[in-house]
């Protein structure tokens, strides 16, 4: 589910995998930015001795505790619920606690970077408020009419299966700060936003798809999505990001003809 | 996606001291500020269909297209002794025949509006002031216009005989 890497394995990493401990060396090279200090970022390389099975995060703890405490990143949980430490390893967007340095080649320096398309303020840490802004638009909250209900508002297991998919979201931002059009224009609702509509709209319970619909109709909806997949492989919980995007735009053309 | 880094590297001996390291590149600028990021106030609603009609029309036409340019080139540069033959008389035999008007027309309509859309899109992507956007636009309407128009008139006011 998480984005495993096929890459060239060593006789150290098989025997790190057939159970024995055997500890490797593994160069970190980590884009910091520190407006206050520098206004350009700059590549910064880390040895670090470690079991190839542990995360990327516990590397970047072990960075953070043992070698240079100015290191910043946001991590919360460690267990790829959260969605705090989505970052750019080796060039695709994933969970730092999600990632086994195994699968990220270490033999070659692995490259960590805050996500692109919103604005880094410190190290790996960017502001999010563009993002979550998004989401905030899309009403991602249950909308109905009429009285409440006294007891729960039930639902058969197949109208829950349809939006079961886009339910996993964690909003961690890595499929929208992967995705090439957010890159270019931040005003585009980007995928994670539409995931969350997509919840919504296909939940039998709720009320407001129209709404929602209207909402990504407009220019910076779900029109601007390029299907380039970027998403859909960055997600940190396996959603079907795009095939979510497309079936909004079915939802609205059929809606009209 | 990249793992090359162009950019300075330095070993955490000589630590983020940051003076002096920058790497000059533009690209950083980006990462650091990206143009036209979402606020609360942004962006505008305009309510319209416009954005789904342009997104049908580029599939249909796209199809369409298809069939129109490729039966146009195989005539054009394939059939019957190809290019070599196109010529004043060629084309004026042509468009003699409505059917052939027809089909230029509608490839010129169609693959104009079709191209012209694709670059708005682009302006849309890459454009970052909103001044820059109204230009592009306005450039790439009126040339779309103009070329839509002259070739209208072009196929329906033509003469064999000049």
């Amino acid at each position: 589910m998480s984005t495993p890497t096929v890459e060239t394995h060593s006789a150290a990493l098989d025997a790190a995998e057939s159970g024995s401990v055997q500890l490797i060396n593994v160069t970190f090279r980590i884009r910091r930015f520190n407006p206050e200090e520098h206004p350009d970022p700059v590549w910064v390389d880390y040895q670090l001795l470690m079991d190839p099975k542990e995360r990327v995060l516990d590397a970047l703890n072990k960075i953070k505790w043992e070698q240079d405490g100015t290191l910043t990143y946001r991590r919360s949980c460690a267990h790829g619920i959260c969605g705090s430490d989505a970052m750019r390893i080796n060039g695709r967007n994933r969970l730092a606690c999600k990632t086994l340095v195994k699968d990220v080649n270490p033999e070659k320096p692995i490259t960590i970077e805050a996500i692109k398309g919103l604005a880094v303020l410190k190290d790996l840490i960017v502001d999010m408020d563009p993002f979550f802004q998004a989401y905030k638009d899309v009403m991602p909250f249950l909308i109905t009419n009429g009285n409440e209900p006294t007891r729960e508002r039930l639902q058969s297991q197949a109208d829950r299966e349809r939006f079961d998919d886009t339910t996993k979201c964690i909003l961690c931002a890595a499929c929208t700060s992967s995705c090439p059009v957010f890159w270019n224009d931040g005003q585009y609702f980007g995928p994670a936003a539409i995931v969350n509509a997509h919840r919504f709209i296909f939940d039998s319970r709720d009320e407001g798809g129209e709404q929602r619909l209207e909402i990504l109709n407009d220019r910076e909806g779900v029109w601007r999505c390029r299907t380039t997949f970027n998403c859909s492989e960055a997600c940190p919980r396996g959603i079907e990001v795009t095939k979510a995007i497309q079936e909004v735009k079915r939802a609205l053309v059929t809606r009209r003809f | 996606m990249s793992t090359e880094t162009n950019d300075l590297v330095v070993t955490s001996v000589h630590a983020h001291t940051g003076k002096g390291l920058g790497t000059g590149n533009p690209a950083d600028a980006f990462v650091v500020e990206p143009a036209r990021t979402r606020t609360r106030k942004t962006p505008r609603r305009t309510r319209t269909n416009f954005e789904m009609l342009a997104w049908l029309f580029m599939r249909l036409s796209g199809v369409v297209l298809v069939v129109l340019v490729l039966g146009h080139l195989l005539i054009n540069l394939m059939l019957d002794g190809g290019v070599s033959r196109v010529s004043f008389a060629f084309v004026a035999g042509r468009w003699a025949s409505p059917f052939w008007q027809v089909w230029d027309l509608l490839m010129l309509w169609l693959a104009m509006l079709h191209g012209s859309n694709g670059m708005r899109t682009v302006i849309n992507d890459y454009a970052e002031k909103d001044a820059t956007r109204l230009w592009l636009k306005g450039l790439l309407g009126v040339a779309t216009v103009f070329t839509v128009v002259l070739g209208t008139l072009v196929i329906f006011t033509f003469d064999p005989n000049i």
